[in-house]
């Protein structure tokens, strides 16, 4: 376990949302933004096992896991200005990052929607003798959809080589865990036969290790596997969400356990110096601007570069038009 | 009776949905997030705290099972209106809608009524991106056995939701998320617009510009653009796609002679090459022109906004298929 790069990566993050929520307001950032600030233990304790040959699915959350999965922060910002250089050209924006040279099969604007794909995705691999596994993320509203069942069954059927890592924040949208899921998160894993951990999702270490004991699992052909991290989003559902359904004080609450705070006093504690992990940080402030200046400085697309792509091959509509 | 008042379209959807349930206690509403948040663009405001958590369901999210639900619900004897956050999570209930709500009420030979509406936010805003801006009309009115409506005004927002709320048969209520916050008037007190019936908004000569939701208001300020070049446009609005007022259609063509479609949805076979192709075969020889259509291109709807705004129908384009049409020999 590196804790040095552990905590690099959930100090980009955090620090990368932060600024994106301010470029949001700021009228640069178009779209919807949800932010993943107050989660990024999970990103990154489940992705430092990343290795090359291994996928993951997202989820309308996504900067969090595609920065840990060593997304450049560069092409990503400027795919949220909308920009011609963005990792996706421009068409996808921040709730459809894709980025396959990371193994990132993309975040998702359906809630799920990865699912199917990460049990899919395992399979593939499998059919082409290949090793790596796929880190399939999502959040507890995904409990309410068949496709997460219908994904455990055939994953622990067919003995896929797929991580379900649940980020049980707690809510989905305004709507609170209890008020919409009649059972135990346990005991539906439990019913597919999947081996199935819960990690404080605040503290990187714990997810690194839970993950280190299912993947042994996983990676060594004993199929699926299924984490639930439990973890809190300190901001709204999304960038301006009124957050009518929780309280300040609840917010605060959980907001005393930072998970970048923490892994900035284990480190301390484990005798790194104040020096190094001020270093550090200020290389991730200054790769950070140098992301915002490389978005703001990116061109737009060509606007007829919207009717390009959609096929391998070109396709026109008409073809005695252009 | 009370007088006319100007209210938004997210205002004039409450205020249906409060006359109804006041009125019909079958009548009831479910979709996620909607008892205690409003609706996501407020559309609900204050209808939970009226009408209690029984009969205004925060869900979980589970689309294929609440359109079934809501289905089931309807056979029974109920009136539910289902609320689903943006049109694109219409696909992941097909087999609900198309298969079972759509066809049901024939399969049965009329045994089962069908009292269900769907009400699902489409079209693109601000770089929502393809999973969360698709028309999906055309989807639907290709699936015999919905009633499918577009309001574009306020007051049709109440109108037509209330007659969708009355009738027997399931109705897709598709409402264009720039127009919630849309002014206009709507007068107190009792209002249906009736389904299947469109409305020529404004009175022209030269052309017929058809639309509706969003996209009216592109015809409508692309007929005062050509009314600057001299060019009297008619603007027809449709409001409901399924079954469609052929008769206005048709009246508006032969008045004219010449005809524009116009709408969100992707052009490649959508609404507008029915009505093309109904119009061409109609009145072959009495249009002066070949009916000429404009829709989105054919892919899916990109993030960045001078790629969205290539991609969806502009007033530009609709002064330009005009002035085709117009100039056609
Ligand atoms: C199928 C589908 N239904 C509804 C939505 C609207 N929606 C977007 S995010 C969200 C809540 C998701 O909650 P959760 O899965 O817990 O993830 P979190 O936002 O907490 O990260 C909802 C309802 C959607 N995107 N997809």
């Amino acid at each position: 376990m590196d804790r040095l790069n552990l905590y690099r990566l959930m100090y980009r993050i955090r620090r990368f949302e932060e600024r994106v929520e301010k470029l949001f307001q700021a009228g640069k950032i178009p779209g919807f933004v949800h932010l993943y600030i107050g989660q990024e233990a999970v990103a990154v304790g489940v992705l430092a096992h990343r290795r090359p040959g291994d996928y993951l699915t997202s989820t309308h959350r996504g900067h969090g896991h595609a920065l840990a999965a060593g997304v450049d922060p560069r092409a990503m910002m400027a795919e949220l200005f909308g920009r011609a250089t963005g990792v996706c050209r421009g068409k996808g924006g921040s709730m459809h990052l894709f980025d396959p040279d990371r193994g990132m099969l993309g975040a998702n604007g359906i809630v799920a929607g990865g699912i199917p794909i990460a049990v899919g995705a395992g399979l593939g691999l499998r059919l082409l003798g290949q090793t790596g596994v796929v880190f399939a993320f999502f959040g507890d509203g995904a409990l309410g959809r068949g496709v997460l069942h219908e994904g455990l069954n055939l994953a622990a059927l067919w003995r896929l080589p797929v991580l379900f890592i649940l980020e049980n924040n707690g809510y989905a949208s305004t709507t609170a865990h209890a008020e919409s899921h009649a059972f135990r998160v346990e005991d539906l894993v439990r019913a597919y036969g999947l081996p199935f951990r819960q990690a404080d999702g605040q503290d990187v270490e714990e997810v690194y290790s839970a993950v280190a004991d299912l993947l042994q699992g996983v990676r060594g052909e004993g199929g699926p596997a299924f984490l639930e991290a439990r973890t809190y989003r300190f901001k709204g559902h999304y960038v301006g969400d009124p957050e009518r359904y929780r309280s300040r004080e609840e917010v605060a609450q959980a907001r005393m356990r930072d998970p970048v705070s923490l892994a900035r006093q284990r480190l301390l504690a484990a005798g790194v110096g104040e020096k190094a992990i001020k270093t550090l940080e200020g290389e991730e402030d200054a790769l950070l601007e140098e992301a915002v200046t490389f978005a703001e400085l990116s061109p737009w697309p060509d606007p007829d570069e919207a009717l390009q792509g959609l096929f391998a091959e070109e396709v026109r509509d008409y073809p005695w038009e252009g | 009776m009370g007088g006319v008042r100007e209210i938004t379209f997210a205002e004039a959807t409450r205020e249906a949905m409060e006359e109804e349930m006041a009125r019909d206690r079958t009548v009831f509403l479910m979709g996620e997030d909607i008892a205690k948040q409003g609706g996501i663009f407020g559309q609900f405001k204050g209808l939970a705290e009226r009408f209690g958590r029984e009969r205004v369901r925060d869900t979980p999210i589970s689309e294929p099972t609440l359109v079934g639900a809501a289905l089931g619900a309807a056979l029974v004897g109920a009136r539910p209106v289902l609320d689903i956050h943006f049109a694109d999570f219409l696909l992941l209930a097909m087999d609900e809608l198309a298969n079972q709500a759509a066809s049901l009420r024939y399969m049965s030979g009329g045994r089962l009524k069908v009292p269900l509406v769907i009400r699902a936010p489409d079209g693109a805003i601000r770089s929502a991106a393809a999973h969360h801006s698709k028309s999906l009309e055309a989807l639907f009115l290709h699936l015999p056995g919905f009633k499918v409506v577009a309001p574009a005004t306020p007051k049709d927002a109440k109108g037509l939701l209330k007659a969708a709320i009355r009738s027997d048969d399931p109705v897709l209520y598709l409402e264009h998320k720039a127009l919630y916050t849309r002014k206009g008037p709507v007068p107190e007190g009792e209002v249906l617009t009736p389904i299947g019936r469109a409305e020529v908004v404004r009175e022209g000569r030269d052309v017929t510009l058809v639309s509706y939701s969003l996209t009216l208001y592109k015809a409508l300020e692309a007929a005062r653009q050509l009314e600057e070049d001299g060019i009297s446009a008619e603007v027809v609005d449709l409001k409901t796609l399924y079954p469609l007022d052929w008769d206005t259609l048709l009246a508006s063509a032969e008045k004219t002679g010449r005809m524009v479609v116009a709408h969100e949805a992707w052009r490649f076979l959508g609404p507008g090459a029915e009505i093309s192709a109904t119009l061409g075969e109609k009145l072959w020889n009495r249009l002066q022109a070949p009916v000429v259509r404009v829709g989105a291109a054919h892919v899916p709807i990109p993030f960045s906004p001078p790629l969205e705004e290539r991609v969806i129908p502009q007033v530009a384009d609709l002064v330009r298929a005009a002035k085709e049409v117009l100039t056609w020999r």
